[in-house]
């Protein structure tokens, strides 16, 4: 990276950013972005990914997420963070409809993936979750070998060619490939923890997504496997764009270029359902949160 | 209750020492009952042992019976009977099998509560239906028109074993845990797909554990086997399309039935081979299932 690079790039011009900062709900006025805009030469902003435009999702009755509206850049790690409830697995599990088979499930407004409604009828959500890659909390590795673990699905998505590159190409990606490259053919359940998840890793990337979300990958980690997946994913953005959740704020701050704040907020009804509170840089977030809530938020850990 | 919980343990009041008695009373019954249950099992299985060991022999498993038809000699053997049966539960576990187990998929992976609360309930009465009543269903079906044969048999036996499969495949799909599923979607693999590279493959050994009980059950079934394939004869046949197939229930049946001490015995042999082939495949099943559990149970994370 250029020396002269502004260490936190600024994507996001401020028009755009002053949009993301309306609580349409509650119809508070924009807070406009100035402090950090100023101390640097915008870098040119990379294409937009996904565009949620006034999401609202329910899980029945529900309203769990309201009113959320949110850019994410090809490209750049995006961190969400937010108090345990706030919807930000429901944010991600939203992008690729993976909750589709939570009864009771249901989106209004819209999400968009390089301007194309994913929530459009006609559109098939096994397409959508083939382009828009997931790893889970907990690593789930199938029953399988190390080697059966990543080749499953290219085999049945009919990438069948050079299978035994691509399976050395996911694992290399996932710097897991020194690792277990003599035993590709035992059980991916006697990797640890770390691996298991950096095979997951691997897994997800073997079939070539556009977009990887990340649901608090490290949560169940111990501090070395989370510095090392923290390291892969510096190298995963320069082909994929990253979404990722967590808890661990200092995590956010190390990874992310740029940082999603969700809260719980009250609707005047009583009913709580998370909101977006505050979207920018991630050093302007941590440091010089233009919301009190924010603040709160991020002083509220580190003291 | 707040008195009785300020009260010195030793002050027991008269009602509770009534509510002891009965507590004892119960705890009691119900003991007496669980081992009453052990008894008739351990009486009825030694009875077998007893009157059948002494015919049990090497030639007994692999001769065929001596002569046409009963004629009341010693000697011999039911081979020809023990190979009927097992093609007949091989026939009808080919026809239960690939039925249950889709079954099980539908209710497990497809089903609304809605759809699956009455295929569950007809499951149940199917499981409770008297196998004579098979019998006769399928005698209506398939014997009346081309007689007795051992697909009929098998057909009959295929809807006993039916729900027992179905039942066995759907507990343990649903403890395949939800994290693989949500993987292979992830992937963008279709819900089929994730059914049949997922889902079923790590619930093989459960399945086969529902196919042992379910040929254990089917080879003991007498009663349709009385109406679609009751035929005591020295021939074996492996023709399942043919005319009927020698059977160990029904030669069971009919030795009991001669007049002769020797045939008798012969009876009790057969019955104690086939006990042992059933106790067999239960106790082979059971060690399968708890060995499957284990597996499944055992969650992909292993730090915290
Ligand atoms: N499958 C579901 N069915 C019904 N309600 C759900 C479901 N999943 C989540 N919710 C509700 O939606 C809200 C947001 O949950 P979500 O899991 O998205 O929060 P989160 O921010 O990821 O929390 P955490 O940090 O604890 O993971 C919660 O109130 C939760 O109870
Ligand atoms: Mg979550």
């Amino acid at each position: 990276m250029d020396a002269n690079e502004p260490e936190v790039e600024r994507r996001d011009d401020v028009m755009a950013s002053n949009r993301l900062q309306v609580d349409s709900s509650s119809g508070a006025p924009a807070v406009p972005l100035v402090i950090g805009a100023k101390e640097s030469a915008p870098a040119p902003p990379t294409e937009v990914v996904f565009e949620l435009l006034d999401l609202n999702v329910y899980y029945g009755e529900t309203l769990a997420v309201r009113g959320v509206n949110l850019k994410i850049h090809k490209n750049v790690i995006t961190a969400m963070i937010g108090p345990s409830g706030c919807g930000k697995s429901t944010i991600v599990r939203t992008l690729n409809r993976m909750n589709d088979s939570v009864s009771g499930f249901r989106v209004s407004g819209e999400v968009n993936y390089h301007g194309h409604s994913i929530y459009a009828s006609g559109v098939d959500p096994v397409e959508v979750r083939r382009r828009i890659g997931m790893v889970f909390q907990r690593p789930n590795p199938f029953p399988k070998s190390i080697y059966d673990n990543i080749a499953w699905a290219p085999r049945i998505l009919g990438l069948k060619r050079d299978l035994d590159a691509r399976v050395e190409q996911a694992l290399r990606g996932a710097a897991l490939w020194d690792e277990v490259k003599d035993r590709l053919r035992s059980s991916a359940l006697g990797l640890s923890g770390g691996q298991q998840q950096r095979l997951c890793i691997a897994r997800a990337i073997a079939i070539e997504p556009e977009v990887l979300l990340l649901d608090e990958p490290a949560s169940a980690l111990d501090p070395i496997s989370t510095a090392s997946i923290e390291d892969l994913m510096q190298d995963l953005k320069q082909t994929y764009t990253i979404v990722i959740v967590t808890h661990n704020m200092q995590q956010a701050a190390r990874v992310a270029e740029r940082t999603a704040f969700f809260s719980l907020d009250d609707a005047g009804d009583g009913k709580r359902a998370g909101v977006l509170v505050e979207y920018d840089e991630t050093a302007t977030l941590f440091t010089r949160p233009a919301d009190e809530r924010t603040r709160g938020y991020v002083t509220g850990r580190f003291g | 209750m707040a008195a009785i919980g300020g009260r010195h343990p030793l002050g027991t009041s008269a009602a509770l020492h009534r509510r002891r008695r009965i507590d004892r009373l119960m705890r009691g019954s119900a003991t007496a009952a669980a081992i009453l249950a052990v008894a008739i099992l351990g009486i009825m299985i030694g009875t077998v042992v007893v009157n059948g060991a002494s015919e049990l022999s090497i030639a007994f498993l692999i001769k065929d019976p001596p002569g046409g038809s009963l004629v009341g000699v010693a000697g011999g053997g039911i081979a020809n009977a023990i190979v009927g049966s097992a093609l007949l539960v091989v026939v009808a576990t080919a026809i239960a099998l690939p039925v249950g187990v889709l079954i099980a998929v539908y209710l497990t992976e497809f089903s609304t509560p809605r759809t699956a609360r009455p295929i569950r309930m007809a499951l149940d009465l199917l499981n409770g239906l008297p196998t004579i009543v098979t019998g006769i269903f399928v005698f209506g079906l398939l014997v009346a028109s081309h007689g007795q044969s051992g697909i009929a048999a098998s057909v009959a036996l295929a809807v006993v074993i039916l729900p027992l499969i179905t039942r066995t495949t759907q507990e343990i799909l649903l403890l395949v845990p939800k994290e693989l599923r949500d993987a292979a979607h992830a992937l963008g693999v279709s819900r089929w797909r994730t059914i049949a590279g997922v889902v079923l493959p790590g619930a093989l050994g459960g399945i086969l554990t529902g196919v042992v009980l379910a040929v254990a059950r089917a080879a003991g079934e007498t009663a349709p086997l009385l109406l679609t394939d009751s035929i005591f004869s020295a021939r074996t046949s492996i023709n399942v399309f043919g005319a009927a197939i020698p059977n160990i229930p029904i030669d069971i049946f009919s030795y009991s039935e001669s007049p002769f001490p020797a045939e008798h015995a012969k009876a009790w042999g057969a019955a104690l081979v086939l006990i042992a082939m059933i106790l067999l495949g239960n106790l082979t099943a059971r060690a399968m299932l708890s060995r499957q559990r284990r597996r499944l149970g055992w969650m992909p994370t292993s730090q915290r």
